[in-house]
């Protein structure tokens, strides 16, 4: 047992799933000891001396002291906006806790409304044609090396056709990326840590911790379970999930998500008007998530772009990802318009360029080709008939909740629905969920402040499994 | 490589090097968007001041640029090769042009690793074989392929292995963990990425014309005088030390004793080397593949690869970048988990394609066919290599890695980037585009189709006999 020194112990790499570092990194003061464990009973104990560290108590699955030894520690200090990040990303923490109570429930029949995962085929027309592309380079002729970084010419055509074909965004102007949360960050890279931001409350995560990781907020305050200064624009079911701007401080950026996740409002003419008049007013940039565009089914506009004067204020980025299924297969977009300028008339566009030409490398061409496919009449045909089947789920879980008496928002423009639980906290109702009728959901306060008392459930799953889902729910909680 | 659709073009290059640093802004010119006036960039000071001598009718953000991008002297170094040769195109629309330039992979995937793509991308449309999301740091079997293929032995585990979408991206990645308050060492000549994402990080400070350098960079020359490996007891201590072997553009391959003498310095200085490994496959010699060859760099170095040049994944785009546990920042808090935490947020993951391809690249039939096609690469090497020997130029690199380093003394490196281009209709890559060490130098790369070769390197005869 110990003897003379008794000591803090700090935890720096409390994985849940320790399996992936198999070993403690452990703060003594001044010392750093690493330990490699293995299972001791259900219990990882060490007992120390003099020169080792005070008896703790941790839960490991296969976890049993080993040695205990000191190792070299770097000079270079960690990155303080990284110290600054609360908790992990918030998909992989509902991730952990899916398998933590998998371990805890071998044989459960888990339904995953969690992550917004895509689970139907990608259609015949464009799966066929990655298949053929990618064969294809083993030919000579079909042998592709380095595509233009800005993406596959006839794709970048492609897509500006069929998304914006109205609102005349260039070809020139549409960069095809590996995916929206890549783009995000790659915005971030480009506007830099001097510039201020604004999001909405509740948000998808990657706006927030990319920014915070960048270094434009300030530190997270415990209390407000907000980060300093940072503009959190509330958006909730009294103000009709669009922030009240004549209250809104002035940032410089503006992150905007519509059809939005998590809360699945998609926002009307004249509030993106106002919205675009708001930046336009306070130079604002705006970055406009249309990610979920293809899920609206009435008059909403589909892209920011629609509101005139929006090619001078906004980005607009979106994805394959929940249009035809490309979660693994990672495709995206962002528009940069060549009328979009730094404060000093240098365009935004040559910036953008410049990172991804040095940041990136371009898409996977064999992605690229799927995309194209995509957009073809027959595979625009296919791709969205996918997404009518997920829009038919979400009316499902509408349903389900109406019937349950519980107020779901959303569900309508979006493979999202947004569940209110008064009084809750959501953490709380999602381990509630997940215990007694095993469906994963995400809580809404990972979203944001704005989020507490709510949960995300997504429409993306097989027919049946909604079905179950459904059926569940309807037993828990009537 | 594509021509950039968005540019525009001018029809006379300047080709001296400082003169080149100094050019206007080519791409600005592309916008003419209705009544913006764009501000061209001064000679030698890169600073966009908008002093309108016209009045300014277009709306502008009140965003500020940011400064950092300001810094960088003129587009990347590869897009602007390829902005050469189309200019080039333009002038001689008949011309055969043979690309030695940009470093592109030609030869067709093998078709072990083609079928396993083919075969991926159609089981996504089976209700079996679909899958969506896979996990960020890459599906668990590839990365113990990874793992096998390339650090037995060497104490690195399957999760110290992430896998990416290219190396390119894993080192701005890799910045995006170190932040702005770090500083650097670059080899110099280097490839270009290193600098570039530091600037656009935040590291560095101005790009100072007179040296041809960023402030606040520690450039460590490499020449045939050091044998390509930087007198290290004349290197300032950096927290970072970017350093690639077998190196891009010289081809340098660093021994053991290097190696052990570069982990020692980062060891002593509390630095972290970032290895780039890239070419280590086409080494010839006996050389380390892997730093972590070398005992105790496992506490001070990360690794970063890629399928590119292996399997000619250059346009499929597959990587991986490997961060020990060991590795540790200066409060003890492993560099992993940060590396981690960037790869989950700013990142979803390779596309699951590639990644089939990458498994399959794995197998023994499938690294059996790399050989063979780096095998195929590297005779183009020797073929360009006795070329420039055979004329008495001075050649270095090309045994380790697919690019030759050939030596043009006391002349501008764009000076005869154009003067090949001129002549012989051959793109190479000018040497002072990796840095001031590269003046005088100009990189062939070896990537290409075999007539190709022949036939450019006939050119070279011709021109040079």
């Amino acid at each position: 047992m110990a003897s003379s020194t008794q000591c803090q112990i700090n935890v720096l790499s409390s994985e849940r799933s320790v399996e992936k570092f198999n070993r403690i990194t452990l703060r003594q003061t001044d010392k750093v000891y690493v330990l490699d464990h293995k299972k001791v009973g259900n219990r990882c104990c060490l007992n120390t001396t003099k020169d080792k560290l005070y008896e703790s108590i941790y839960h490991f699955s296969n976890a049993e002291l080993l040695e205990i030894s000191e190792h070299h520690r770097t000079k270079v200090a960690r990155n303080v906006n990284l110290e600054r990040l609360q908790k992990n990303y918030l998909f992989p923490e509902i991730s952990a806790r899916e398998l933590e109570h998998l371990e805890k429930y071998p044989n459960a029949k888990i339904i995953s409304l969690g992550i917004g995962d895509t689970t139907q085929p990608i259609p015949d027309i464009v799966a066929h044609t990655m298949s053929d592309f990618a064969r294809d380079l083993s030919t000579r002729k079909g042998y592709r090396g380095y595509g233009a970084e800005q993406g596959n010419k006839e794709l970048r055509k492609a897509v500006a056709d069929t998304f914006y074909g109205d609102v005349t965004v260039k070809d020139t102007e549409v960069f095809i990326s590996d995916g929206s949360q890549c783009d995000i960050s790659r915005l971030q890279l480009l506007l830099g840590s001097e510039v201020s931001i604004a999001v909405q409350d509740p948000n998808f995560p990657a706006y927030m911790d990319s920014s915070v990781i960048i270094g434009q907020s300030g530190e997270f305050q415990d209390n407000m379970s907000k980060y300093k200064n940072v503009e959190y624009m509330t958006c909730r079911p009294e103000n009709n999930f669009f922030p009240d701007l004549s209250t809104a401080s002035r940032t410089d950026i503006i992150f905007f998500c519509s059809p939005n996740n998590p809360t699945g409002h998609a926002a009307t003419y004249k509030q993106l008007q106002q919205l675009v008049e708001f930046a336009k007013k306070n130079g604002s940039i705006i970055v406009y998530d249309s990610a979920y565009a293809a899920y609206i089914t009435d008059e909403s506009p589909r892209s920011i772009y629609e509101i005139p004067g929006a090619k001078e204020v906004a980005i607009e980025i979106s994805s394959f990802s929940k249009i035809a299924g490309f979660t693994g297969v990672r495709l995206g977009w962002t528009v940069v318009p060549e009328e979009l300028l730094y404060s000093n008339g240098f365009p935004v566009i040559h910036d953008f360029n410049r990172i991804v030409c040095t940041c990136f490398n371009g898409a996977s061409s064999i992605a690229q080709a799927g995309g194209l496919a995509c957009l073809s009449p027959d595979g625009l045909k296919a791709i969205y008939s996918v997404v009518d089947y997920y829009k038919e789920n979400a009316n499902v879980l509408l349903n389900t909740f109406a019937s349950m008496g519980l107020k779901a928002y959303g569900g309508v423009n979006a493979p999202y629905v947004w569940v209110h639980f008064p009084g809750s906290r959501s953490w709380d109702v999602f381990a509630e969920i997940l215990e007694k009728a095993n469906i994963i959901t995400v809580p809404g306060s990972g979203f944001g402040p704005g989020g507490e008392e709510y949960i995300r459930v997504t429409a993306f799953g097989h027919r049946e499994s909604i079905l179950e889902a459904s059926a569940r729910l309807k037993r828990l909680y009537c | 490589m594509s021509v950039i659709p968005n540019t525009h073009v001018p029809i006379s290059v300047q080709s001296s090097t400082s003169a080149f640093l100094g050019q206007p802004n080519k791409l600005s010119t592309a916008f003419r968007a209705r009544n913006v006036w764009i501000p061209a960039k001064k000679s030698g000071i890169c600073k966009c001041v908008a002093t309108p001598s016209v009045e300014k009718t277009a709306y502008t953000t009140k965003v500020a640029r940011n400064t950092n991008i300001g810094k960088l002297q003129a587009g990347y170094l590869f897009p602007e090769i390829a902005r050469r040769k189309a200019a080039h195109l333009l002038k001689y629309p008949d011309a055969q042009v043979i690309s030695l330039g940009i470093g592109d992979t030609t030869e067709p995937i093998p078709e072990v690793i083609t079928s396993a793509m083919a075969k991926k991308a159609y089981a996504l449309s089976t209700l079996e074989g679909y899958s969506g999301y896979g996990a960020e740091q890459g599906e668990k079997p590839l990365r113990a392929a990874i793992c096998s293929a390339y650090y037995a032995d060497l104490g690195i585990e399957q999760g110290d292995v992430f896998v990416s979408d290219g190396a390119k991206c894993d080192i701005s990645r890799l910045q995006v963990v170190f932040g702005s308050n770090v500083t650097i060492a670059v080899q110099d000549p280097s490839y270009p990425a290193y600098v570039d994402s530091s600037v656009i990080m935040g590291q560095t400070g101005q790009y100072q014309k007179d040296v041809e350098k960023f402030s606040n960079i520690e450039y460590m020359r490499c020449t045939p005088e050091n044998g390509f490996f930087p007198d290290l007891s004349t290197v300032s201590r950096t927290d970072i030390i970017f350093f690639c072997s077998p190196n891009n553009p010289t081809g340098a391959a660093a021994s053991r004793e290097q190696l052990t003498q570069l982990v020692q310095f980062a060891k002593k200085n509390g630095s972290i080397i970032v290895y780039d490994s890239a070419y280590a496959m086409y080494m010839s010699d006996d050389y380390p593949k892997s730093i972590f060859e070398i005992p105790g760099a496992k506490e001070v170095a990360i690794e970063t690869a890629s399928f590119s040049k292996y399997a000619g994944f250059t346009g499929v785009r597959l990587g991986w970048t490997v961060v020990p546990k060991e590795l540790l920042f200066s409060d003890g808090f492993p560099v992993a988990k940060d590396f981690n935490r960037i790869v989950c947020t700013c990142f979803n993951g390779a596309s699951n394609i590639s990644q089939a391809g990458g498994l399959a690249c794995l197998s023994l039939e499938g690294l059996e066919a790399m050989q063979e096609v780096i095998g195929f690469y590297k005779e183009n090497t020797n073929i360009i290599m006795e070329t420039f020997d055979s004329l008495g130029f001075k050649v270095y690199g090309g045994k380790n890695a697919p690019y030759v380093w050939v030596h043009f003394p006391g002349q501008s490196s764009w000076d005869v980037f154009s003067e090949i281009l001129e002549k012989t209709h051959v793109v190479t890559t000018p040497g002072s585009g990796f840095g001031p060490g590269g003046e005088g130098f100009v990189r062939v790369s070896a990537f290409g189709h075999r007539d190709n070769v022949v036939e450019a390197c006939r050119r070279f005869k011709q021109l040079y006999k």
